[in-house]
């Protein structure tokens, strides 16, 4: 019996090793950063009621819940219909509307600038046409459009996942008992995929909030948190400061797994 | 034409199919042109091993496939070839019961009167007598994930029933249950659709099953009809000699005949042919053991396995291959023992091959 749980406890050794080195020590150093100083822990209040940092992380946890509500309508769609059809080209489609996966955030970023900055494709179209040059790359529509480009293979991905395990004997007892194709969407599809969105949403979101690399790219006009944070750490050397908004977005974004997780069922993943 | 369905919904209807076929998109096909008529009221099995076209049958008639251009589809007089399954007003059971995981017994059973928009009460009343037809009251406000296989099959029947279709349709749906309750809800199932009396095709591999619950049963092997006809008919007239082995237990013999008796390796059996050379069925139980002396057909005892009320004898040396004999649990007799076998003349069957 000792030996047993003496090798249980061998294996959660890895597992207890992680934890401690790539969480709880730093988490733990950047929490007593934040309240490091003279201001002490109150940094944590304060900083809060600076315009400059409410309404940054105001701005990224809306531009966050729009990116999560756009990607997983358009991305919801899309992975039901690819799921459920089979055509030619089928695999090089999913091929290509994944491959945002691979690219980093500044690549992203680099690519929305090519179609909506001041030289970008879109700018030059409403030239032609309109003739006025219309650029949205720097704005908080150029990042909403980079954020929704690298989630949308992530939902795609995770609705397709569970779209193509769903009995089609399910679909098929709805409409013996008399269900055309909106009730069966509305009553036994979109039912089953709830879990896989609550999934995709959270990484989603997660994901937004914490990007910075397309941010970065854009040097957008408006402030995301992440950017704050870095702006904070490198031109004012203001490590407290920094420190402390890292553990507020930290907070604010486990707080809305936390929530998924708790309405959402249990399949959340906890991205960070 | 308005059917008769109408206003008395709970018979079903008649009906019948013409020239159905169906050829997947690889050329193979599935179902060759089948045409079947089947009284209102009446239980219909269809039996045949995996691949032998009776789901692609049902499928049809359900409307979840369509034939091939030319079959058609009727529901009485009301041709539903074209119509999709939602509008035919039918009542389907799956092998996998298909019950949604998201809603409750009593939700599965009304989701077929909710699309109908019966008023709240009804569909109430109607739940409520469901699940007492299928005795499944305690259950209704139970998820899916709680129930039994024996208790999802009921819930899925009940669901298929509660809107009374014009027409039930069921896809094996025993074979997903152990044996002994397979045979429990067999018979079951047998009085439900009886008291119900719904025009009712049932799908199965099981021949006991298709024995039990068939007003007939239609023997299908790859993609065509063999043969239909009550289960009396069909376990003792076969039509051939893959429906003799396919229904029950048969013992299948060839050999020339001579002077109006067959030749067989341990001796002849009386046989009214005209045939050189014959194939006959004889069925374990038609077959009695007797004094070798006695019999003009002889075999020696191969194995002997007692069965309680009655014992399974295997003989060799009566044919090429051994042959099965039900013996009655009285006879004494052991491995070894020379046997007459004496065969009533009626109970012998001559088959095409």
């Amino acid at each position: 019996m000792k030996s047993r749980q003496l090798f249980a406890l061998a294996c959660l050794l890895p597992l207890g090793i992680i934890l401690a080195a790539f969480f709880l020590i730093p988490l733990v150093r950047l929490f007593l950063i934040g309240g490091g100083g003279e201001a002490g822990f109150s940094r944590y209040f304060r900083v809060l009621t600076m315009p400059r940092y409410y309404e940054a992380l105001a701005s990224t946890t809306i531009l966050s819940l729009a990116v999560t509500a756009a990607t997983l309508l358009i991305g919801g769609i899309a992975g039901i219909f690819l799921a459920r059809n089979r055509f030619p080209g089928h695999g090089l489609l999913v091929a290509i509307l994944t491959f945002p996966l691979a690219f980093p955030g500044v690549v992203v970023g680099f690519m929305v600038i090519m179609l909506g900055g001041r030289l970008g494709i879109f700018g030059q179209m409403t030239l032609a046409l309109l003739g006025e040059r219309m650029v949205f790359a720097y704005s908080i529509i150029g990042l909403f459009v980079g954020y929704l480009y690298f989630s949308i293979p992530r939902v795609l991905l995770t609705v397709m996942g569970v779209a193509e395990k769903l009995d089609n004997q399910l679909i098929e007892a709805a409409r013996s008992l008399g269900a055309g194709p909106f009730a069966v969407q509305r009553d036994i599809v979109l039912p089953a995929l709830m879990p896989a969105f609550v999934a995709a949403g959270s990484i989603c979101f997660a994901t937004s909030m914490g990007a910075f690399g397309t941010a970065f790219t854009l040097a957008a006009k408006i402030d995301v948190l992440p950017m704050v944070i870095y702006n904070v750490f490198t031109e004012s050397a203001d490590m407290a400061t920094a420190a402390a908004l890292a553990v507020i977005l930290g907070l604010c974004t486990w707080a809305v797994l936390a929530l998924a997780r708790l309405y959402g069922g249990t399949n959340v993943a906890a991205a960070g | 034409m308005t059917s008769s369905s109408t206003s008395r919904p709970s018979v079903g209807v008649q009906l019948e199919t013409k020239d159905i076929a169906r050829t997947f998109a690889d050329g193979t096909r599935a179902l060759k042109p089948t045409s079947l008529s089947i009284p209102r009221g009446q239980t219909v099995v269809l039996l045949g091993p995996s691949g032998c076209g009776k789901t692609t049958f049902l499928r049809i008639i359900a409307g979840l496939e369509k034939p091939d251009p030319g079959g058609r589809v009727l529901f009485d007089n009301d041709d539903v070839t074209t119509t999709e399954i939602e509008h035919r007003n039918i009542g389907m059971v799956f092998q996998s019961y298909a019950l949604f995981p998201n809603m409750t017994v009593s939700e599965n059973i009304g989701y077929g009167l909710r699309l109908r928009k019966v008023a709240d009460a009804d569909k109430a009343k109607r739940v409520k007598e469901m699940l007492a037809l299928t005795g499944i009251e305690s259950l209704a406000e139970r998820r899916i994930d709680q129930l039994s296989g024996g208790q999802r099959q009921r819930v899925a029947l009940a669901r298929a029933v509660a809107i009374r279709p014009r027409i039930l349709l069921l896809d094996e749906p025993l074979t997903a249950l152990d044996a002994a309750l397979r045979e429990r809800l067999r018979t079951e199932l047998d009085q439900l659709l009886r008291s119900l009396g719904i025009t009712t095709i049932y799908v199965t591999h099981d021949q006991a099953e298709a024995m039990v619950l068939g007003d007939r049963i239609v023997v299908m092997r790859q993609g065509e009809i063999v043969q239909s006809g009550s289960p009396r008919d069909i376990y003792f007239e076969p039509a051939n000699r893959f429906v003799a082995e396919f229904i029950g237990a048969a013992n299948v013999l060839a050999g020339p005949v001579t002077d109006g008796k067959i030749r067989l390796k341990g001796g002849t059996i009386p046989l009214a042919t005209t045939q050189p050379n014959a194939t006959i069925m004889l069925r374990p139980e038609a077959i009695r053991i007797d004094e070798p002396e006695r019999c003009s057909w002889r075999g020696i005892v191969a194995s002997v396995a007692f069965l309680g009320d009655r014992q399974r004898l295997t003989i060799a040396e009566a044919s090429e291959q051994p042959i099965h004999v039900e013996a009655s649990n009285s006879v004494s007799i052991k491995a070894g023992d020379q046997v007459g076998l004496a065969v009533e003349g009626r109970t012998i069957r001559v088959l095409s091959e």
